[in-house]
C-alpha cells in the first residue's frame, strides 16, 4: 500500500515511506522530521506549511507526498547556511518580524521565492507576494520592513559579488 | 475589634444581596478583614465572594492580594474579579 | 505581598533597549517546538467526534464497532470522566470538552478515540453511532432572550436579581454599573441619541490550532505536552476532571502559536489525557482548523444599546447602556466586562450600565484580547462621533473636553489614580496623521479605548551560574517576546550584560503556581517577581562580598553589576577591589554555596491603560470595498520594556480589531451550524489588506511597578473597531451601526440614504 518516495530536500537525498493519499506536508513532519513546516488549516489559506518544490512556492498540505518523488524540496530549515543565517532570517531578527513564530517559516520561504524573482520589490509587491501567508501577531508592518530591509542587504552583497568577481 | 470604620461602595451587582444599598460601613483595617466582616454582615454577598471579588483601594485594583493594608480615608469599592485575553 | 513595588524614577541601562529576542533563532531556523511538534515513543493519534447538531439531546452512544476495529486502542465518552463530587465549574469546563446530555452547538464534542495512526482514528468515528433528538436552537442574542426562545439550560435563573425570577430564562446573568442618575442628566442635555449597535461573533484566529500529548502512566502520575497561555492553570483543571493530585500531573508548555485569549482553556486536553489512561499508551491530538473555528471560544456576539446627551457647549452629561453578550451554551461574565469598560473613558456624572449574559447554541465564549472591551467601544465611540457632528465640535475636542482623568469617578466605580487617556487624545490630536490631506473617497475616523490589565500569581527562580551568567525561571507563558523583557529586567537589576541571561520557562514541576499569561500580564506580573528574585540574589551576593573581605553586609553596596566596601571593616584593609558577579561566582563555593533569588508574589496593582487610535480609509461607493489608507496607534504603555515588543502589540492589536471591524464574522445557518469554519470564509487581515501601523509609545508610570510598567498587550484592539466605523460613516455619510462593516453592510447602507 505504502509509496517509497525518493527526493532530495534541503540539499540531502532523502528516502521516505508514505501512504498514497497523505500530504506531503504529513510526511515532511512525520516521516522526515521536518517539523519546521507548520499546520495551521490544512487547506492551503494560511501558507504556514510554504515549501518550494522544484523552486515553486507551494502548500504543502496542497501536495501529496508521492508527488515529490524525483523532485528538489527546500524547507526553512534548510535556509541557514551552517550557523550562518539567511539574510532574512537575519533581518526577520533584528526588525522583531515575530511573535509567537508559527507563520515565520512559511513566510521565510515564501520571502526567499519572492526575492529570487524579483531582487528589488516595492512595499506594494512585497504585501501582494506575501498575502498567502497569514500572521495574526504582527500586524505585518514589521514582517514587509524585513522583507525590503532583506532585500537590500542582499542586492548589496550580490552587487559587492559582482565587482569582486 | 479595633479597625475603625469605613465606607465600603458596592458595584451595582452586588447591591441587591446588601438590601439594595449602594456602599456599607464596615470594621475593617485589611482586605481579608473586609471579606470576612461583609460575609458576616451580610451572608447574601458570600457566594459574591467566592466567585471572586476584587477590591479597588484608591483606584489601584486588587484582585488577589488579601493582606492589602486599606489606608485611612482610602476610597474602597467592591469590584468584580475581572478575566482578561 | 508586602514588597516595596512603588515607582521610582531613575535611569535605565538595559530596560528601553531593543536587543534580538533570545528565543528567535529556533524560530527562524523551524527549530523551536510547538504544540504538534512533540511525538513520545509508542504515541497512538486521537481524534474527537464532534455534534453535527446545534442543538440536540444524546441518547445513546454506541461505541461497540469503533472499539472492534483494528488498530483502535481506545474509546472515551462522557461515561469515561467520574463527575461524582465534582467541583460544578470544573463540570462546566468537562461539558465543554465533552458533551454529557446534551450537545449543545455545531461542534460539541460527543466521543474521541485513540489509534495507532490517524487514518484509524478518523474510519473508527464513523463508527461510532449517536442516536441525537434535535431540538430546537436559537444562535442571536437578541432573539435568545424573547420569551418563547429555546431554553439552553432549563435551570438557568438569571442572576444578579433580586428577588430570583421564578421563570428560566437564557440570561444568565445581570450586572449593572455606574453612579448618579441619567434621568436628571438627560435632562441636562440639549442633543440626546439613542442607538442600537451590534457586532459579530469573531473569533481569535491564532495561526496554531490547539495541540496536546498526554501521558498516563498506571502508576496515576502523567505528562502532558501542550500549547498553552496557562500550563499551571491546565494542570489543575485537567487534574481536577481526572480526579488525580495535581503534582502528578506535570504539564510542559510547548512554544505558543497564537493565543490572545484562547489558549486560556481546556478544550482537548482532559480528553487526550483520558484516552492516554484508557489506552495506557502516549496520545497525541491536534485539532483541524475546522474544530478550531467550531469548538474552541469565538468571543461574544453582541447586541448594545446606548443612549447619550450633550450640552451645546459639549459636555455630555449623561450615559446609559444595555449591553447584550452571548456567552455560548453556559453561564459567562462577558456582558459585565462591557458595561464595566463601556464609559470608562470619560468623566461623567450621570452614567448607568446594564450587562446581559446570554446563552445560545453557539461555542462556549472565551476571553479575546480585552474581552468584550472592543464591543462596548465600537457602540459608546461611534456614538460620541455622532455627538459631536450635532454640536459642530470636532471629535477629538469633545473627547478631550470630557476625558477621564486623575480623581475622576470611573463609569465603572472607583477613582482613578494618574491616567493615560488625556494625554494619548492630546498626542492624537497634535499627530502628523491628523493633517495629512486626503484623497478622493477617503475620510478619518478615531476612537479611544480603556482596558483594565491585571496582575496575578507570580513565581520565578534567579539562579547565577558558576561562571556569573544567570538564568530566570518563570511559570508565564511567553506568547510573544516576554523572555527578552525578563532577561532584559534582569541584566538591569544585577547590572550585566542582556547576552549573559537566559529566561526559561519552567514546567509545572518546578515551579510554584503562576497564572495563565493572559489580562496583559506576563511582562507586568513576570517582572515584579523577577524583581523580586534579584533582588533576593543581590542580597546573598552583598553577603558573599562581606564574608571575603570580613566586614559587615550592610557596608557592601551592589552597583554596576560588582559589590562595593563601603568600610574599611575589622581587618583595615582599605584596599578592596570590587568584586564582580563573576568572581563571587567562581568563589561561591567557598562562601556558602550556590547563589540564587527566589520570588512568590501577588502581582496586584497593574495600571489600567487607554489608547487613542487614528485612522483613515478609502470606500469604493460601487462595490463597498473598505481599504484602510493610514492607521496610527497612541497607547500608553506605562513604560515599555522592550519597545519593538511592545509597538509589535500595538500593530498586532490594531490588525486583529481591522479584520474584525470589515470582515471577521461567525455566519450560521437556520440550521444552526457555522457556515465559515475555515481561514478562507473567515477571512482574516492579510498582507496585501493593511498599510504599514504608525505607533507611538506614552509612558505615563505606573506608581505600582519599580519601573512603572502597565500591561500593554490588549489595548490596542479596543479602539480599531469603532475607529474605522466612524472613518467610514464620514466617508460614506451614513451611520454605521454593525460590526462587521463588510461590502454588502455597506451597499446596504448607502442603498437606504
Amino acid at each position: 500500500m505504502s509509496v517509497l518516495v525518493s527526493s532530495k530536500i534541503n540539499g540531502d537525498d532523502i528516502e521516505f515511506v508514505c501512504e498514497p493519499d497523505e500530504t506531503l506536508l504529513d510526511a515532511l513532519r512525520d516521516r522526515v522530521g521536518l517539523t519546521g513546516v507548520k499546520e495551521g488549516c490544512g487547506t492551503g489559506d494560511c501558507g504556514a506549511c510554504s515549501i518550494t518544490l522544484d523552486g515553486a512556492l507551494v502548500c504543502s498540505c496542497l501536495v501529496l507526498g508521492a508527488e515529490a518523488e524525483g523532485r528538489k524540496i527546500e524547507t526553512v530549515e534548510g535556509m541557514a547556511d551552517g550557523d550562518k543565517l539567511h539574510p532574512l532570517q537575519q533581518k526577520f531578527l533584528e526588525h522583531a518580524a515575530l511573535q509567537c513564530g508559527i507563520c515565520t517559516p512559511g513566510f521565510l520561504v515564501a520571502s526567499k521565492t519572492l526575492l529570487e524573482k524579483n531582487p528589488d520589490p516595492t512595499e506594494e509587491e512585497v504585501r501582494y507576494a506575501l498575502a498567502g501567508n497569514l500572521c495574526r501577531c504582527t500586524g505585518y508592518d514589521k514582517i514587509v520592513r524585513a522583507v525590503l530591509d532583506a532585500a537590500k542587504q542582499m542586492r548589496k552583497t550580490a552587487k559587492k559579488g559582482k565587482t569582486n568577481g | 475589634m479595633t479597625a475603625r470604620a469605613r465606607t465600603v461602595h458596592l458595584w451595582g451587582g452586588l447591591r441587591p444581596a446588601a438590601d439594595g444599598a449602594e456602599s456599607v460601613e464596615l470594621h475593617a483595617g485589611t482586605i481579608r478583614e473586609l471579606m470576612r466582616v461583609l460575609c458576616e454582615q451580610y451572608p447574601k454577598l458570600e457566594p459574591f465572594v467566592d466567585e471572586g471579588i476584587a477590591v479597588s483601594v484608591n483606584g489601584t485594583i486588587y484582585r488577589d492580594d488579601w493582606s492589602q493594608v486599606l489606608p485611612v480615608d482610602a476610597e474602597i469599592y467592591l469590584l468584580p474579579r475581572i478575566e482578561g485575553g | 505581598m508586602g514588597k516595596d513595588t512603588t515607582f521610582k524614577a531613575r535611569n535605565f541601562n538595559s530596560v528601553g533597549t531593543r536587543p534580538l529576542r533570545p528565543d528567535g533563532i529556533d524560530k527562524v531556523t523551524g527549530r523551536a517546538r510547538y504544540g504538534a511538534d512533540f511525538s513520545m515513543p509508542g504515541q497512538l493519534q486521537g481524534c474527537i467526534l464532534r455534534s453535527p447538531h446545534a442543538h440536540a439531546s444524546i441518547k445513546s452512544i454506541d461505541t461497540s464497532k469503533a472499539e472492534k476495529l483494528k488498530g483502535v486502542k481506545a474509546v472515551v465518552t462522557r461515561k469515561d470522566f467520574i463527575t461524582k463530587d465534582a467541583d460544578p465549574a470544573l463540570l462546566t469546563v468537562l461539558d465543554n470538552c465533552m458533551a454529557g446530555k446534551t450537545a449543545f452547538y455545531d461542534g460539541h464534542a460527543v466521543a474521541a478515540v485513540a489509534a495507532i495512526d490517524a487514518k484509524t482514528a478518523k474510519k473508527a468515528l464513523q463508527l461510532i453511532k449517536v442516536e441525537y433528538k434535535v431540538l430546537k436552537h436559537v444562535t442571536d442574542v437578541d432573539e435568545a432572550i424573547k420569551p418563547k426562545a429555546p431554553l439552553i439550560d432549563k435551570k438557568c435563573f438569571t442572576s444578579g436579581v433580586d428577588p430570583k425570577p421564578s421563570k428560566a430564562s437564557n440570561i444568565a446573568a445581570r450586572s449593572e454599573f455606574g453612579h448618579g442618575d441619567v434621568d436628571k442628566g438627560f435632562e441636562k442635555a440639549d442633543v440626546i441619541i439613542e442607538r442600537n449597535y451590534k457586532t459579530g461573533q469573531s473569533h481569535q484566529g491564532y495561526i496554531e490550532p490547539h495541540a496536546c500529548v498526554a501521558s498516563y502512566s498506571p502508576d496515576g502520575t502523567a505528562d502532558m505536552w501542550v500549547c498553552t497561555q496557562g500550563h499551571f492553570d491546565f494542570r489543575a483543571q485537567c487534574a481536577g476532571i481526572l480526579g488525580m493530585d495535581a503534582s502528578k500531573l506535570r504539564v510542559t508548555s510547548s512554544e505558543i502559536g497564537g493565543g490572545f485569549g484562547g489558549k486560556t482553556h481546556l478544550w482537548i486536553e482532559p480528553v487526550t489525557l483520558a484516552l492516554s489512561r484508557k489506552a495506557n499508551r502516549p496520545v497525541k491530538l491536534v485539532m483541524t482548523r475546522d474544530e478550531v473555528f467550531r469548538a474552541s471560544g469565538p468571543t461574544s456576539a453582541t447586541s448594545i444599546d446606548v443612549k447619550m446627551g450633550v450640552t451645546k457647549d459639549g459636555t455630555i452629561t449623561a450615559a446609559e447602556a444595555e449591553l447584550r453578550y452571548t456567552s455560548g451554551p453556559y453561564a459567562g461574565s462577558w456582558a459585565r466586562l462591557g458595561a464595566m469598560t463601556a464609559f470608562a473613558c470619560y468623566d461623567l456624572d450621570h452614567v448607568k450600565t446594564v450587562g446581559l449574559e446570554v446563552l445560545v447554541n453557539r461555542p462556549k465564549t472565551t476571553a479575546y484580547r480585552a474581552p468584550s472591551a472592543p464591543m462596548a467601544a465600537f457602540a459608546v465611540e461611534s456614538m460620541v462621533d455622532e455627538l459631536a457632528e450635532h454640536i459642530g465640535m470636532s471629535a477629538v475636542d469633545l473627547r478631550i473636553k470630557n476625558a477621564a482623568k486623575e480623581g475622576t469617578r470611573a463609569s465603572y466605580g472607583p477613582v482613578y489614580g494618574p491616567i493615560g487617556i488625556g494625554p494619548t487624545l492630546e498626542a492624537a490630536k497634535n499627530h502628523p496623521h491628523m493633517k495629512v490631506k486626503l484623497g478622493k473617497n477617503q475620510s478619518r475616523g478615531m476612537a479611544c479605548g480603556f482596558w483594565f490589565n491585571f496582575g496575578g500569581q507570580s513565581c520565578t527562580d534567579l539562579n547565577i551560574g558558576p561562571d556569573g551568567s544567570a538564568t530566570i525561571t518563570v511559570g508565564t507563558i511567553d506568547v510573544g517576546g516576554a523572555r527578552a523583557s525578563l532577561a532584559l529586567v534582569v541584566a538591569e537589576e544585577l547590572g550585566i550584560p542582556y547576552e549573559r541571561v537566559k529566561a526559561v520557562i519552567a514546567d509545572t514541576g518546578s515551579l510554584g503556581h503562576n497564572d495563565m499569561t493572559d489580562g496583559s500580564r506576563g511582562t507586568f506580573a513576570s517582572s515584579l517577581s523577577a524583581i523580586d528574585s534579584c533582588r533576593m540574589a543581590i542580597a546573598e551576593l552583598r553577603n558573599r562580598a562581606a564574608q571575603i573581605w570580613e566586614i559587615d553586609a550592610d557596608d557592601v553596596i551592589w552597583e554596576n553589576g560588582e559589590a562595593k566596601a563601603i568600610s574599611k571593616g575589622a581587618a583595615g584593609n582599605s584596599n578592596r577591589e570590587p568584586l564582580s558577579l563573576a568572581n563571587l561566582a567562581q568563589s561561591a563555593h567557598k562562601t556558602g554555596g550556590p547563589i540564587s533569588g527566589h520570588s512568590q508574589i501577588v502581582a496586584d496593582g497593574a495600571g489600567v491603560s487607554f489608547a487613542t487610535h487614528i485612522c483613515d480609509v478609502e470606500v469604493d461607493k460601487e462595490t463597498g470595498q473598505t481599504s484602510i489608507v493610514r492607521y496610527t496607534v497612541i497607547q500608553d504603555a506605562g513604560k515599555a520594556v522592550h519597545p519593538t515588543y511592545v509597538e509589535g502589540q500595538f500593530q498586532g492589536g490594531a490588525a486583529q480589531g481591522i479584520g474584525w471591524a470589515l470582515n471577521e464574522e461567525y455566519i450560521y445557518g437556520d440550521d444552526g451550524r457555522l457556515q465559515n469554519p475555515g481561514f478562507l470564509d473567515y477571512r482574516i487581515p492579510v498582507c496585501s489588506d493593511l498599510p504599514m501601523i504608525d505607533t507611538q509609545i506614552l509612558e505615563i508610570p505606573n506608581p505600582n511597578h519599580p519601573y512603572g510598567v502597565r500591561g500593554v498587550g490588549e489595548t490596542s484592539i479596543v479602539p480599531p473597531l469603532a475607529a474605522i466605523g466612524n472613518a467610514i460613516s464620514n466617508a460614506i455619510g451614513v451611520r454605521m451601526t454593525q460590526v462587521p462593516m463588510s461590502p454588502p453592510r455597506i451597499l446596504a447602507a448607502l442603498n437606504q440614504e
